[in-house]
């Protein structure tokens, strides 16, 4: 099998004195779905805020795409990542906020095209070009002109795809996408994803409560709690058979309500 | 004195402190911009030498901090005419407190705003001049609207500098013709319209950065 495209080799994390991952190992094959499901404060956000390079490691080492993203290749060996390499890296990855984090200054179309432009280059032309494909992708081309704040959650929250989707990242990060939205918002947000998914062309690492969508979309399903895996499967294997105890208690009482 | 001499004097003296306003504004804006982001981004000592600007002018007394301009420094070989002097006080004084304005602006923006943009890769030069500051200056606006009015207001120290400004030329024309009340009204009306004025300035400003944001220049 070839070399996993992402990989956490006995990550440290800790916030003061809460350690949230020790000796933590993970890794997710390209191309692969893999969503993190388990009760909140497990790390699983955490995770993907490594990922990001928006929270830093205290030990081991996280590797994306085979290179280390936390630390630096040099010929006296591995020493600790500065801005240059994270800016390097952070190519491989695009991310999906919980509360959307659009720039409210800026209309719909330009959150998309700023960061093609400014960061890869693009001419005004090309990165417009992505904009509109991307917005028809979600559903929003007659809201390219209007401000975030204009727009509903759900609607927010496609743009906030169609904006980390415009920089071409490999791997997708989806943190909690649909946990501030309305009940009735959250399938036109899934829609998309679920589009995403079909086509396989990104990675995707997703956090969710969404348990009917996390078993409709992923190749593999991990259950967090307490900063450790305590099992990951095939999603039908964990919805229906789970293995853990920890695991059929939790699901339990999620599918209770 | 007829009541439009004594008008047309005290609209002579309102000039000249218009043009200290005029100067000590932006002054104070870049003082309160330079400093402000200093003592947000610079390395330790650069950021202490802020920080020392920003109290020292904070604590003490504009007055003083005119007097030792006008009436100390000279005696360490720096000299000012009595202008430039009051331009320069009134500009550190109030930019001392802008620099807070400018500190309170840039954490007010979410913490959400800064993660989206390292998540896009924007560099940090970029994340501050493309993301941050935009948003954070339309939360300065309101408090350096009252920045300004505060300056206005304190430009009538520089008369005890010798500066004919509208307050020495009120104080002066009411020396010799003891026509009190005429006097002090005007005076006291030509404040309020500088006040009115900026006020107004600056909300319309609110108005026009606010696009986006959500407020309709309601200041909230």
């Amino acid at each position: 099998m070839s070399q996993p495209l992402i990989e956490f080799q006995s990550v440290e994390k800790r916030f003061g004195d809460t350690v949230i991952f020790k000796d933590f190992n993970f890794s997710v094959e390209e191309g692969e779905i893999v969503s993190i499901i388990g009760p909140s404060g497990s790390g699983k956000s955490t995770l993907l805020r490594i990922l990001m390079t928006l929270e830093g490691i205290e030990g081991g080492g996280v590797n994306v795409a085979g290179e280390p993203l936390w630390h630096k290749r040099t010929p006296n060996g591995l020493v600790p990542a500065d801005k240059k390499h994270l800016h390097k890296m952070r190519h491989h990855l695009g991310m999906v906020f919980q509360h959307f984090n659009l720039f409210p200054h800026m209309s719909v179309k330009r959150n998309i095209t700023e960061a093609p432009m400014r960061v890869q280059g693009k001419s005004k032309v090309e990165a417009e070009a992505i904009a509109d494909e991307l917005l028809e992708l979600v559903g929003m081309t007659d809201k390219a002109d209007m401000y975030p704040n204009e727009l509903s959650g759900g609607q927010k929250q496609r743009v906030g795809i169609a904006r980390a989707l415009a920089m071409k990242p490999a791997i997708l990060l989806l943190d909690e996408i649909t946990s501030a939205l309305d009940p009735e918002l959250v399938d036109e947000v899934l829609d998309v994803i679920r589009n995403l998914a079909k086509k396989h062309s990104f990675t995707m690492l997703l956090v969710t409560h969404e348990m009917y969508f996390a078993r409709e979309i992923s190749d593999r399903v991990c259950f967090f709690d307490q900063g450790a895996i305590v099992e990951e499967g095939e999603p039908e294997q964990i919805f229906t058979a789970p293995k853990e105890e920890r695991t059929q208690a939790f699901l339990n009482a999620y599918m209770s309500q | 004195m007829p009541f439009g001499e004594i008008v047309s004097i005290l609209l002579e003296g309102a000039w000249v402190t218009l043009k200290i306003v005029a100067l000590a504004l932006p002054l104070a804006a870049v003082m309160a911009f330079g400093f402000g982001m200093l003592r947000l981004y610079a390395p330790k000592p650069i950021k202490y030498l802020a920080v020392i600007y920003i109290e020292f002018f904070r604590g003490t007394s504009a007055l003083i901090q005119l007097y030792w301009i006008y009436f100390v420094l000279p005696f360490f070989g720096f000299s000012f005419d009595a202008m430039t002097a009051g331009v320069v006080a009134l500009g550190l004084n109030i930019g001392a407190y802008g620099t807070e304005v400018v500190r309170g602006a840039m954490a007010s923006v979410p913490k959400g705003q800064y993660e989206a943009a390292v998540a896009l890769n924007f560099s940090s030069t970029q994340r501050l001049w493309r993301i941050l500051l935009p948003q954070a200056l339309v939360n300065m606006i309101p408090p350096f609207g009252n920045l300004a009015i505060e300056l206005v207001k304190a430009t009538s120290l520089v008369s005890l500098i010798t500066i004919a400004d509208l307050t020495y030329r009120a104080k002066s024309l009411a020396d010799m013709t003891l026509q009190v009340t005429e006097i002090f009204a005007v005076v006291l009306v030509l404040y309020f319209l500088f006040a009115q004025v900026l006020a107004v300035v600056f909300r319309v400003l609110e108005k026009k950065l606010s696009r986006g944001l959500g407020r309709g220049g309601l200041g909230q």
